[in-house]
């Protein structure tokens, strides 16, 4: 699972932000918040299922999932909290259907190589990392061995 | 020519009243020549969401800091951010912000630094502004640039250092985070990332008063006579009194300094801004834990 090239949306992800100035990149950020899809109502009616990210600094709760295969990641985020949105929605949008493998092999600084320290802060850019890491952390605990 | 200041019978019962405007007033006085509006979030992105017409941003941690240094920024970058945000010296300042002005407090204590005099909080902050129902736009806010002049910071009088902090250890101090970073139990608030403290606990003789204690129901101060109650009546701050407030990184204590200085009237109250992150890893410095306040230690 190593060296693996990075998965093709998140390459993409991160090569438009890089595209861009320092302000725009703020605004990207907005339409990927603005673009975290709601909850499915399976977890909607458990937020049980989901679990914190205590990195952020604002309340985000998510969960990965396997499907045939498939790893798909809901996340939920209040309104009032942008950033912590559209740093899931890069996420939700870059990990839906890839493999287990392809996730876990996610460079674990890949928040880091968006080019958003300078627009959001590094230490903001902390809680994408916590949220990444915990992603890794419930795919690896549902893996059989 | 400073905005007349809002004469709201609430308002009037507080030390300076020319502190503060509510909600009516801004609607009021929006678009007033000389007046610029500020919103200052914790989320870097909530302005873009919606902010008060002809608002402008200003973020505590892209903006105000030093990128390289713990600092502040200096009179010459803080001169370069206020006229490119059409701020001028005799400008009058309104600011806003989520999390009832927590960081809003935050950069008026930044602006207060560089003696810039006319500046404010909107009482009750982003959250009342929308609770009522008031308007809202993505429209960017495109300011006229203006000079403003380069003012180096005064760090004396409203700023405490590590060394005052120990100097000071003896006279009032108070520790405005949680119950559980005061105690010791954890080093960061509920909720809130860890951010590197070695230690837990509290400076020996601080008085533990959240700083959200100050702050009513709807995000808007509490009146006057319930501030009191809090800090003079149960914390025992009197007239005259030397304080200095701290919290994790000095954004709370912001609060809590605006509160104290601007609400109650005390005119010496200084923000530890190097707060617990610096306290909780310097060497040899005295910690108290559990919810006494602990004793000062013998001055040798």
């Amino acid at each position: 699972m190593s060296s693996q090239p990075l998965p093709q949306r998140l390459a993409e992800t991160r090569d438009d932000f890089r595209a861009l100035g320092v302000p725009d990149r703020l605004q990207l950020l907005l339409e990927f918040s603005n673009e975290l899809p709601a909850l499915p109502a399976h977890y909607a009616e458990h937020p049980d299922l989901l679990e914190r990210v205590v990195e952020c600094q604002s309340p985000v709760f998510i969960f990965v999932e396997v499907r045939d295969g498939a790893a798909h990641l809901y996340a939920t985020a209040p309104a009032e909290s942008p950033t912590t949105r559209g740093f899931a929605s890069i996420l939700v949008q870059g990990i839906d259907g890839l493999t287990p493998d392809e996730v876990l092999s996610i460079p674990d600084d890949y928040p880091q190589t968006l080019g958003l320290g300078e627009a959001v802060s590094p230490l903001r850019v902390r809680g994408m990392t916590g949220m990444l890491a915990r992603v890794k952390r419930q795919l690896r605990a549902q893996l059989p061995g | 020519m400073p905005a007349e200041f809002d004469s709201a019978p609430k308002l009037a019962e507080y030390a300076h009243p020319e502190r503060l405007v509510t909600t009516d007033w801004l609607a009021a006085n929006l678009g007033r020549p000389g007046l610029v509006v500020v919103e200052s979030d914790e989320d870097v992105l909530l302005y873009e969401t919606g902010h008060i017409p002809g608002s402008v941003k200003v973020d505590w941690h892209t903006e105000l800091n030093d990128p390289v240094v713990r600092d502040y920024l200096d009179g010459e970058r803080f001169a370069a951010l206020l006229g490119s945000k059409g701020i001028a010296r005799d400008s009058t300042v309104v600011i806003y912000g989520d999390k009832n002005n927590w960081w809003a407090a935050y950069a008026l204590w930044v602006f207060t630094l560089f003696g810039h005099e006319d500046v404010r909080l909107l009482d009750g902050g982003r959250d009342l502004w929308i609770a009522e129902g008031r308007e809202l736009t993505t429209d960017a806010t495109r300011p006229t640039p203006v000079e403003y002049p380069i003012v180096e910071r005064s760090d004396s009088d409203i700023r405490a250092f590590k060394e005052d902090v120990l100097a000071h250890l003896g006279d009032p101090l108070i520790d405005v985070r949680s119950p559980e970073e005061y105690s010791g139990e954890r080093t960061t608030a509920p909720a809130y990332p860890e951010e590197g403290a070695l230690r837990a606990g509290h400076i020996p003789t601080a008085a533990s008063v959240p700083w959200a204690r100050a702050a009513a129901g709807d995000g808007t101060f509490k009146s006057r006579a319930e501030l009191d109650a809090i800090y003079r009546g149960e914390v025992g701050l009197e007239d005259g009194d030397d304080i200095i407030a701290y919290c994790r990184i000095g954004e709370r204590s912001s609060h809590t300094w605006f509160v104290l200085t601007h609400l109650l009237g005390f005119e010496n109250v200084r923000n530890y801004d190097g707060s617990w992150t610096e306290w909780g890893s310097a060497v040899r410095v005295p910690i108290a834990t559990g919810t006494e306040r602990g004793e000062a230690p013998r001055r040798g």
